[in-house]
């Protein structure tokens, strides 16, 4: 008898590790600064389609390397354009799969001075750490040093800095008032009312256009697809613009 | 030096330069610690050693985190740095060395204590018979005695600054010169794709560590035979 109830046990634990297996779930790679818009698009896309989407957050270039050393993600949504272009180039991504999903704005932003000239605030350099995202791995921190070269304040401001690994870090740094001002993604200050900020005028740097792309590993996948198709879709152009992205 | 960038000889000499002043300085916290563990009678001298050791199992990603809020403006870490005029202990060497100084502590205070507790009560009663005082005893005849673990908690503190990377990734900033280490240098290399680099430091490193744990082997071996 309680042989029987441990076997049947045994079947219904076996059956709900299978489980997954057969719901679509697709795994993500989202760029840092994309983290809160992912995450609402990806709670909306389970209720109107029923699959899952895991996301995984981190800076653009990390992923790009994982990706080319076959990480276990079926979609990429990077902070750039040039790392899906070369995923497609080197025959990780699905041709023709990829597009602009987001084009993001750039913002510097500070809990201890006042940047609401941020142009003034970073010539007069009243500060001591000024932190941005690691400009080779990050697109937000590439555009943040653009910024400061376009200000002609770059070499002063440079033993200044401090890099986050992700722009998720290099918020961070600045929430926790260890750096008094930095620049970070907009979408990252949505509903943030601590401290103040500066909109970096676009002309300042080249526009961050945020592409995604369908992996090789995901070709076959149909969550993975309807992701992409949900992400070109009006709800979560709603969401993204929410955010305060520009979309193309 | 030795035909390195400084991309790559930068890290190597601000890694050495951590391991060394991190030892330097657990040395001194050390020694009177595991002498205390290792002697006191005190009821609550368990907790303490508890609390000695946490850095051991916690992962570097709380000390990490503790630290970013400890040495920050609000912190006592950003009184400290206000001395100086600073704001903040992160970002900085000093940081890292104080990050260094706790992680690494297990490591230095369990070998020495336990070469204190080898020493035993019997040569300390024997030169209090001989009207040494009880610091004199402690400087001519327990510290040599003990002075294997001594040792042996001097190279695992060094190996393990040098091998540090979780906390000081969340508390460095990724500086060059001032905070970006070997391990750091290492992250960043691999994450934009620099093999070369990541190599020839990642490849130095395991050297390191072989050499290391190597002459760790030998040299206890050497002094369980001295002590036969």
């Amino acid at each position: 008898m309680k042989l029987t109830v441990l076997a049947a046990a045994l079947v219904g634990f076996l059956t709900s590790l299978a489980a997954p297996v057969r719901a679509d779930v697709t795994h993500v790679a989202v760029a840092a600064n994309f983290t809160e818009p992912a995450r609402e698009i990806a709670a909306l896309f389970k209720q109107k389609t029923g699959h899952e989407a895991v996301l995984i957050f981190g800076a653009s270039g990390a992923f790009f390397t994982q990706i080319t050393h076959s990480a276990p993600f079926e979609v990429f949504l990077s902070a750039d354009e040039d790392r899906p272009k070369a995923a497609v180039e080197q025959g990780f991504a699905v041709p023709d799969s990829r597009f602009t999903y987001a084009i993001g704005k750039l913002v510097l932003w500070s809990r201890v001075v006042d940047v609401t000239n941020g142009e003034a605030a970073l010539k007069a350099g009243n500060f001591l750490k000024l932190s941005i995202a690691n400009p080779v791995a990050a697109p937000y921190g590439t555009a943040a040093v653009e910024t400061m070269k376009a200000l002609g304040v770059w070499d002063a401001l440079q033993p200044k800095i401090v890099q986050g690994n992700s722009i998720a870090q290099a918020f961070q740094f600045i929430d926790t008032r260890n750096a008094e001002l930095g620049f970070v993604a907009l979408a990252q200050l949505h509903g943030v009312t601590a401290g103040t900020q500066w909109e970096v005028p676009s002309n300042l740097h080249a526009p961050i256009r945020q592409d995604a792309v369908l992996l090789k590993t995901g070709a076959n996948s149909e969550a993975s697809k309807a992701f992409l198709a949900f992400l070109k879709g009006p709800e979560a152009r709603a969401i993204i613009e929410q955010f305060g992205y520009s979309l193309p | 030096m030795f035909g390195m960038p400084d991309e790559i000889w930068v890290p190597i000499r601000l890694t050495i330069e951590l391991a060394t002043i991190t030892t330097l300085s657990l040395l001194v916290v050390a020694t009177p610690l595991a002498w205390w563990l290792a002697r006191s009678k005190a009821w609550f001298k368990e907790a303490a050693a508890t609390l000695v050791s946490l850095p051991m199992v916690l992962p570097p990603t709380v000390l990490g985190f503790y630290l970013l809020i400890v040495l920050g403006p609000d912190g006592p870490g950003g009184a400290i740095a206000s001395l100086w005029g600073g704001r903040t202990l992160a970002f900085t060497f000093t940081g890292l060395v104080i990050g260094s100084i706790i992680s690494s502590l297990p490591f230095v205070v369990q070998p020495i204590r336990n070469a204190f507790a080898a020493v035993g009560d019997r040569p300390l009663e024997v030169a209090a018979t001989l009207r040494t005082s009880p610091s004199r005893a402690f400087w001519t005849v327990a510290l040599p005695l003990a002075s294997p673990g001594l040792l042996t908690g001097a190279v695992l503190g060094f190996a393990h600054t040098v091998g540090e990377f979780g906390v000081i990734l969340m508390i460095g900033g990724n500086i060059p010169g001032r905070t970006r280490v070997m391990s750091t240098a290492i992250f960043d290399f691999a994450e934009t794709m620099r093999w070369r680099e990541a190599n020839l430091l990642a490849g130095g490193m395991v050297v390191f560590a072989f050499a290391v744990i190597l002459s760790m082997i030998l040299l206890e071996k050497r002094f369980t035979r001295a002590g036969a």
